[in-house]
């Protein structure tokens, strides 16, 4: 029987991978569903259903319809939390607004910083054939740098960012972080120690081997 | 039990985010007005609190928060879980809609709507230019997303519910949704652009109603929609 779960998009895309991340870590079966962005799929009256924007990652449990990756992701931690996989921790108001004010970090500070390195570098030579803009890429890079001083401050207090305990504030550095690793900044990393040990740990969850596995074959 | 504390200045969208959120609760809480003219935001004092040297942050106690919409699901996880889709009559499903309509207001809406009031309201007042072409390409962008949430408004609002959606994450009540969308709509509707919202009647019919309820009506009263710099008052 195929399973329930059903995320629309393809296994290389950075937002599908942040819901894959949650995926794996509570342990869920799942199907992962292509969507042919050669053809225009994602744009197709079937796909709007899914998602009304058009975009990718959708998802799918049961009759419930999900789109944008962070919200998706939400609900997978929320209601397929286990004793071992509790990253929202709700059960603590203080811990779950920390996990909140990193999450809310991630996608507001550090990712508008970081992804244009990686759109520049990575993703647009990809699929465009174009070469990298380097004063995106200079200007990014000096964001970034601001953003990792307070990454690296906060790291000094605690082994991760929403405190002692790996949250889904953590998880959602992963999937853009990840592919910047494979641009020739990374080494802006080993400028900030407690980011990068910090990084490390996370690289070595299980759930993050996995999909790091998987998203590295695409490349 | 000491009132909760928040920073920043009364024009901002997204102080007001918060603020609105301390409404609903109805709980008690003390403004701290900072300068953003002054580098309020910029001092020790205040990158103590947020290392990011942003507004709104709040303060309860021992706990010190920022980013609008974590403080805003901390209060309301608090004081009325009822907003986030949780609580008495909530669940995984109805907090999950809310959670997205959360996700889509700063990705979609606010990127096409935000730049629209930066550019007619705010820049002739702090040495910036105007760029209609930046203005054009977001009132394109701005339609896409607004035919988006006037079907969303004009479908059904869950299961068994008869007639069109009232509110954003359509679980038939408020929620957190709903109110994220007001302070920058607020400051659009000042706009020469706010006619753009006629091709959206169910758009324009869910605005007009949230901005009835007492909550809005006393946070926005505090909102000038020329940012105060009209009156010298900006922030």
């Amino acid at each position: 029987m195929a399973p329930a779960l059903k995320v629309f998009g393809p296994a290389r895309s950075t937002n599908v991978a942040r819901v894959l991340v949650c995926l794996e870590e509570v342990g869920a079966e799942y199907e992962l569903v292509d969507i042919d962005f050669a053809a225009r799929e994602q744009k197709s009256p079937d796909h709007l259903k899914r998602n009304p924007f058009g975009q990718i990652p959708a998802f799918q449990d049961g009759d419930l319809l999900l789109f944008e990756s962070r919200a998706i992701g939400k609900y997978i931690l929320r209601k397929y939390k286990t004793s071992d996989a509790d990253l929202l921790r709700e059960g603590d108001l203080a811990e779950a607004a920390m996990v909140d004010v990193w999450t809310e970090v991630e996608a507001h500070q550090y990712n508008p910083a970081l992804s244009p390195v990686v759109y520049e570098c990575v993703i647009y030579p990809a699929i465009h054939g174009t070469p990298t803009n380097q004063r995106v890429v200079d200007e990014s890079l000096e964001k970034l740098r601001k953003g990792l001083e307070v990454h690296e401050a906060r790291l000094w207090e605690s082994a991760s960012l929403a405190g002692d305990f790996a949250s889904f504030a953590d998880l959602n550095h992963f999937p853009y972080t990840f592919y910047f690793m494979a641009t020739p900044h990374a080494p802006l990393f080993d400028e900030y120690p407690h980011v990068k040990a910090w990084w490390e740990r996370l690289m070595a969850r299980p759930a993050i081997k996995k999909l790091a596995a998987r998203m590295a074959l695409l490349n | 039990m000491a009132p909760m504390k928040v920073y920043g200045w009364l024009v901002s969208p997204w102080m007001a985010k918060v603020l609105l959120c301390l409404e609903e609760a109805g709980v008690d809480y003390q403004v701290v007005p900072l300068s953003l003219s002054d580098g309020d935001h910029r001092r020790p004092e205040h990158l103590a609190r947020n290392p990011f040297g942003q507004i709104p942050v709040l303060e309860d106690g021992d706990l010190t928060l920022y980013q609008s919409h974590a403080i805003a699901r901390y209060i309301l996880g608090k004081h009325k879980p009822e907003l986030l889709g949780l609580g008495e009559g909530g669940g995984v499903e109805e907090s999950a809609m809310v959670d997205m309509w959360l996700e889509v207001e700063p990705h979609q809406y606010e990127a096409a709507m935000k730049p629209i009031v930066w550019h007619c309201i705010v820049h002739q007042h702090v040495g910036l230019d105007r760029d209609q072409a930046v203005v054009d390409e977001c009132v394109r962008k701005l339609k896409r997303v607004l035919e988006v949430y006037e079907a969303r408004l004009s479908s059904a609002a869950g299961s068994g519910s008869p007639g069109p959606s009232r509110y954003i994450a359509g679980g038939g009540r408020v929620s957190l949704a709903d109110l994220s969308h007001l302070p920058l709509m607020h400051y659009f509707a000042a706009t020469e652009y706010a006619g753009v919202l006629d091709a959206y009647p169910r758009v324009r019919a869910w605005w007009e109603a949230l901005r009835a309820r007492p909550s809005v009506k006393k946070v926005m009263a505090a909102m000038p929609t020329d940012f105060g710099f009209g009156s010298g008052s900006s922030p």
